[in-house]
């Protein structure tokens, strides 16, 4: 399995595939297609990660130092980040987590995981992971 | 006309601006007038007395008459200048409104309406009631006169113009049915200035809160117009440079109105560069600019109804500007990100108004907000970009 940093550049060389904008968002919605089906059982508000208005929630667990996540969104695009998210972070070590340097996913060039607009509800799911990455438990 | 020419971003950004109830765009003479402040003239105000700060110091005041004049305000001293209605708002309610029994606000108020009274300790029937609506968001003035009735001596703090939705209070209504009930009204014009003209003395309002930055000025500017009679009531709710007669170690003499009530040094290039902005709505007149903007209205109305998805909250009656809607079946949020990606701007969310949106049971709403430098090609461009955004989230 690729670790944060190929994972990243193999994410930045799908979307750099795209010269039009709007090729790109429809390449990020059937990734939210893509998603791992969701417990609806978890669809609670102790998953529910902070954002403004779409929900994010994301459900992570730790075993042997590694962090297992699963997660999902109401909205379609964000569906397409969390995705994204996930291809990253999922399976990681939780020391691999925490060295990472959070500033390197402004190089996906994706607005909605780097500009603090409060509005899509990743960022808070990125903080989520770090967190819980720091703290070694949920 | 085209009056986008005379604002510079238009030619430098090629996004469709359609989120003038965020922000409106700022105008050439705006920013050339702060340039100047900043590279010829830059001294503070109402302390210095050389030649630099005595010319910033007429510039601001010159600002403050022409609002005055351009609202019908009595007097000069009834304009106070603040940094946007939020602080306008804050500083009556914590200074004159704090200690009135109960604030009766509107259903339609935005969270700068709403917050600062919780602040106080207030909640709904405990300090706080809120007026209902009526078909089509109309305020419903028989509740509210009912709710006076049980609370007079109240202090009423309404918005003119619904940032949400659009929807157009008749504030004179609402002051004289309270000034029935001995109660005091502030009007919340964040939304209005840039559209009605506003008319201080026909209204009879107690107070009105401006934005400078939604009324084509800069950002970090507005004012709180405050009735002659209430000046001397009133007690500043910041104190500092430039508000007082004489200090010494045992006591503060404050001046009179508008000094005692603007604490420290003022922003002083946004209120020069204001009254640029209120000149040009002058030029052009209100009438050009309601009739302008009621016909875009009706126009993006029109062209909203032909998509069977959109899911309207109001109609265009009794409302301006400000149109908010939703897509069947789509959360709000994916439409804003791909109708970002077209190069439209529009807002997305509650827009700072979280009750009505639990009210009507939804999260937020896509809104499209004009101004008058908004064109026909502007909402046919959003169009185009709002069903390929459909398009793509539904197929």
């Amino acid at each position: 399995m690729a670790n944060i940093k190929e994972a990243i550049e193999n994410i930045k060389d799908d979307l750099e595939f795209f010269d039009d904008e709007l090729d790109k968002y429809e390449f990020i919605i059937d990734l939210g297609k893509k998603l791992k089906p969701f417990n609806e059982k978890d669809q609670k508000d102790e998953y529910l990660v902070q954002g403004c208005t779409s929900q994010v929630w994301l459900v992570p667990t730790i075993k042997d130092d590694v962090l297992y996540l699963s997660g999902t969104s109401d909205a379609i695009i964000v569906k397409g980040l969390v995705h994204i998210i996930l291809e990253i972070f999922n399976e990681k070590t939780l020391e691999e987590i925490q060295e990472f340097d959070i500033n390197i996913l402004s190089e996906l060039g994706l607005a909605e995981i780097i500009t603090p607009n409060r509005q899509s509800g990743v960022q808070g799911m990125i903080k989520k992971i770090i967190e819980v990455s720091k703290n070694g438990n949920i | 006309m085209s009056y986008k020419k005379f604002f510079p971003y238009f030619k430098n950004s090629d996004m469709t601006y359609l989120d003038s109830g965020a922000t409106t765009q700022k105008l050439q003479t705006v920013i050339d007038s702060e340039l100047e402040y900043y590279s010829h003239y830059c001294a503070n105000t109402h302390r210095s007395n050389f030649g630099d700060a005595n010319k910033a110091t007429i510039n601001y005041e010159e600002s403050r008459k022409y609002l005055q004049k351009f609202i019908n305000a009595k007097d000069s001293s009834e304009i106070i200048f603040t940094k946007g209605v939020t602080e306008s708002i804050n500083f009556i309610a914590s200074s004159f409104a704090k200690n009135f029994k109960t604030v009766i606000i509107s259903s339609l108020e935005h969270h700068s309406n709403i917050v600062p009274w919780h602040m106080q300790g207030r909640s709904l029937g405990d300090g706080l009631e809120v007026v209902g609506y009526k078909d089509n968001f109309a305020f419903d003035y028989e509740e509210f006169e009912k709710i006076l009735v049980k609370n007079p001596n109240s202090f009423v703090s309404v918005t003119h113009i619904s940032n949400a939705f659009g929807t157009i209070n008749d504030i004179k209504k609402i002051c004289e049915i309270a000034h029935k009930y001995d109660s005091y009204v502030l009007i919340d014009g964040a939304q209005s200035l840039v559209h009605k003209k506003i008319d201080i003395q026909d209204i009879n309002c107690d107070f009105f809160a401006i934005s400078g930055h939604k009324t084509f000025a800069p950002t970090g500017v507005g004012a709180i117009y405050i009735k002659q009679e209430l000046l001397e009531k009133i007690d500043p709710y910041q104190t500092g440079g430039a508000t007082i007669k004489t200090v010494t170690y045992n006591e503060s003499v404050l001046l009179d109105s508008p000094y005692k009530f603007e604490a420290g040094t003022q922003n002083i290039a946004g209120v020069i560069g204001f009254k640029k902005a209120l000149e040009f709505i002058d030029s052009i007149g209100y009438e050009e600019i309601e009739l302008r903007e009621y016909k875009l209205y009706e126009y993006l109305q029109n062209e909203l109804k032909k998509i069977e998805e959109v899911v309207f909250y109001n109609t265009t009656k009794d409302s301006i500007s400000n149109k908010s809607f939703n897509v069947e079946g789509l959360i709000h949020d994916d439409v804003g990100i791909l109708l970002d990606k077209q190069k439209i701007a529009i807002r997305v969310g509650h827009h700072c108004a979280m009750p009505i949106m639990d009210h009507l049971q939804i999260k937020g709403t896509i809104r499209v907000s004009l101004a008058f430098y908004n064109d026909f090609d502007d909402i046919d461009k959003f169009i185009i970009a709002l069903k390929r955004a459909i398009k793509m989230l539904k197929d």
